[in-house]
């Protein structure tokens, strides 16, 4: 327990966990400022104002559009000519139809249509944030000396490290579950004062919590995955250059040579898919290079459904791979 | 007295691409209980690797270790409440103060934070202790890490290279902390090329050199052991000493002719010195054995006495003797 204790008491004085968690905040408040500014309340008079525009642009187009019928047929004879059909009456003469309201009402935040977006941000960037800070929280350890002199305290390789990773887990499972929930509360703020929360129903409530706990998951692992790919490499960097080559490899090189080879699916390899599949439950991939034949609907193309449980399964793997390998060469690693 | 520390015939062997490299091969030490005991050897001797085998950061290839009559690495766990240890440079994150260093692993150690303020008063730091290591100079570091080793009032203390970049007055303040540590009954088992420090503080050496013992016991009986029958001879002024040797080589003597003296080698007998000077009417104003100290010890066992025109090689040291050494 008192290793326990001092791990914690490390990691949150670590000046670089500080300046990386409240450059964090920062951005997160800076991403709440921006939804709160750009987005208003939709009432009567904002509803008023938008039809009021939609007549106007119809109106004007419509004008428009007669003029240019005059021009059609004042044409014929002239150098003119060319620029018009021989039957005016094929010229599209607009419709109120066309201009929808929906199109100059101000953006609004509608919290059950929007909040998952926000949900995957806020994701993205504490993994970002867990991946660096565990790398760093075990491999500057590593290339300072700390663990030498801490395992010359306690003896205990699989001890030290694991209680170390705990202690990791367990702060950014803290600070995921803090965040995340003033996120929702705030998001909840934003949507009673610059949107509308009406259609949020129970069901809905609990889709966003469960989206909210994938969310951490997606970070406690991201963040286990920096840990263990630094303390492999006795070093931050090593961390950091990995997940920098596996962007480089996954994300442009393997995409890159896969679409050459015309290969199905190509997305499939693509890390944030995964991602995506992961908080959003499922992803859909589409192969237009196939044509599956229907009555109804004609060529319709190949798909494959990557779901949260396939993405939670590879997640798994590489957790698995970067920690257990951490794990099984510090039983026996000389420590010079 | 019982032994706080054994070692006997650890082996370690290093392989890469180039070739093995046995960085200890066989080595034995023993360290009895209250005792200051230097631990010596040149460059690449292998004293580190048999610091960081014994405190379980290095697997050895072979051998057995003990400190205080547990064999180790096995029982680590349990007694490293008891050892204190540094090794090579002090290394500590920079972004921490001193206070919080010794705080944090006071608390993975589960030692009482009371502890902090009494070791920082100890090596001086006190005053310096809020602000952060990375400001601190060698010689600051090296007091934080004796402070981190004597956080848990350990049985034993190693200690590697303590005196590194301390001032003068630090190596004092050093030498009298270990001497006190050890009247207090504290065991402590010193590494240092400091070989001056070690002569004052030590009451028992061992050096190593290529992986292997090659002399241990009472720095006095290591002394005594190397102790040579030599004798300056210093002839009074305005005598040429070059006709002083040649008088003493004619009668059998061996000797070195210094600047300003001669050095016998083989004087059984000194008055046969100056009876045979004095035969030729050569009076002799000084005459003294020569004494040896540690240092001569150290480069002749080591075989890493500077050479006149050579560039010794780290790994150019002597191999241990078939005699093996001391205690043996």
């Amino acid at each position: 327990m008192s290793l326990y204790r001092a791990e914690t008491r490390r990691l949150v004085k670590r000046r670089f966990t500080k300046v990386l968690v409240i450059g964090c905040l920062a951005v997160l408040v800076a991403i709440a400022a921006g939804m709160f500014f750009t987005n208003h309340k939709v009432g009567p008079s904002q509803i008023a104002a938008a039809q009021a525009e939609a007549d106007r642009n119809f109106q004007e187009q419509s004008r428009q559009a007669a003029l240019e019928k005059q021009r059609c047929e004042a044409a014929p004879g002239t150098a003119d000519a060319g620029n018009y059909p021989t039957d005016c009456s094929q010229l599209y003469a607009p419709t109120k139809a066309d201009f929808d309201p929906q199109w100059y009402m101000p953006a609004t935040f509608e919290f059950r249509k929007k909040f998952g977006d926000m949900i995957t941000a806020l994701a993205a960037l504490m993994a970002l944030v867990a991946f660096v800070v565990g790398a760093s929280f075990v491999g500057a350890e590593w290339s300072s000396g700390g663990m030498m002199n801490l395992l010359l305290w306690r003896p205990q390789r699989l001890k030290v490290l694991g209680t170390k990773l705990l202690a990791l887990l367990a702060g950014l499972t803290a600070l995921t579950a803090v965040t995340a929930a003033a996120w929702t509360g705030v998001f909840a703020l934003i949507a009673g004062q610059r949107g509308s929360l009406s259609s949020m129903t129970s069901g809905a409530w609990q889709s966003f919590v469960l989206m909210e706990v994938r969310a951490l998951v997606l970070v406690v692992a991201v963040g286990a995955v920096g840990f263990g790919l630094a303390s492999l490499g006795r070093h931050t960097a090593v961390a950091l250059g990995a997940a920098i080559g596996a962007v480089i490899l996954f994300q442009f090189g393997l995409g890159t040579v896969l679409s050459l080879a015309k290969v199905k699916f190509v997305e499939a390899y693509l890390i944030p898919i995964w991602g995506m599949a992961w908080m959003n439950k499922s992803v859909k991939l589409e192969n237009y290079d196939a044509c599956n034949y229907s009555a109804s609907g004609g060529c319709q193309p190949d798909t494959l459904t990557i779901t949260w449980q396939m993405a939670g399964g590879v997640l798994a793997v590489v957790i698995v791979l970067a920690v257990g390998a951490a794990m099984w060469t510090v039983r026996s690693r000389d420590i010079t | 007295m019982s032994a706080v520390l054994e070692i006997s015939g650890l082996q370690k062997t290093y392989r890469s691409r180039k070739g093995v490299r046995r960085a200890l091969d066989g080595f034995d030490m023993v360290v009895e209980a209250g005792q200051v005991h230097g631990f010596l050897g040149p460059n690449g001797s292998g004293k580190t690797t048999t610091l960081r085998t014994l405190l379980g950061l290095i697997k050895p290839n072979g051998g057995d270790m003990a400190i205080l009559g547990r064999p180790v690495p096995q029982n680590l766990p349990e007694i490293a409440g008891q050892v204190g240890a540094i090794v090579e440079s002090p290394q500590f994150f920079g972004n921490f103060s001193a206070r919080d260093t010794l705080s944090l692993l006071a608390d993975a150690g589960g030692v009482d934070q009371s502890r902090v303020f009494a070791v920082l008063e100890l090596v001086g730091l006190r005053d310096r202790a809020k602000e952060r290591v990375k400001t601190y100079s060698l010689g600051m570091k090296q007091r934080l890490a004796v402070a981190s080793a004597l956080l848990k009032n350990p049985r034993l203390l190693i200690l590697d290279e303590p005196a590194n970049g301390l001032d003068p007055g630090g190596i004092r303040e050093m030498r009298t902390l270990m001497r006190n540590l050890a009247e207090s009954g504290m065991t402590v088992v010193l590494s240092s090329h400091i070989l001056g420090e070690v002569q004052l503080i030590c009451d028992s050496v061992t050096i190593i050199s290529a992986g292997r013992r090659v002399a241990a016991g009472p720095v006095a009986e290591v002394l005594a052991q190397h102790a040579s029958s030599s004798l300056r001879v210093r002839v009074e002024a305005g005598v040429d000493v070059l006709t002083a040797a040649e008088v003493l080589r004619a009668a059998g003597a061996q000797v070195a002719l210094e600047h300003d003296h001669l050095t016998v080698s083989n004087a059984a007998n000194p008055a046969q010195i100056t009876r045979v000077l004095a035969q030729r009417e050569i009076y002799v104003s000084e005459l003294a054995p020569v004494t040896v100290d540690l240092e001569s010890v150290f480069l002749e066992l080591t075989g890493t006495a500077p050479i006149e025109g050579q560039n010794r090689q780290v790994d150019e040291s002597a191999m241990a003797s078939a005699r093996g050494g001391w205690g043996q």
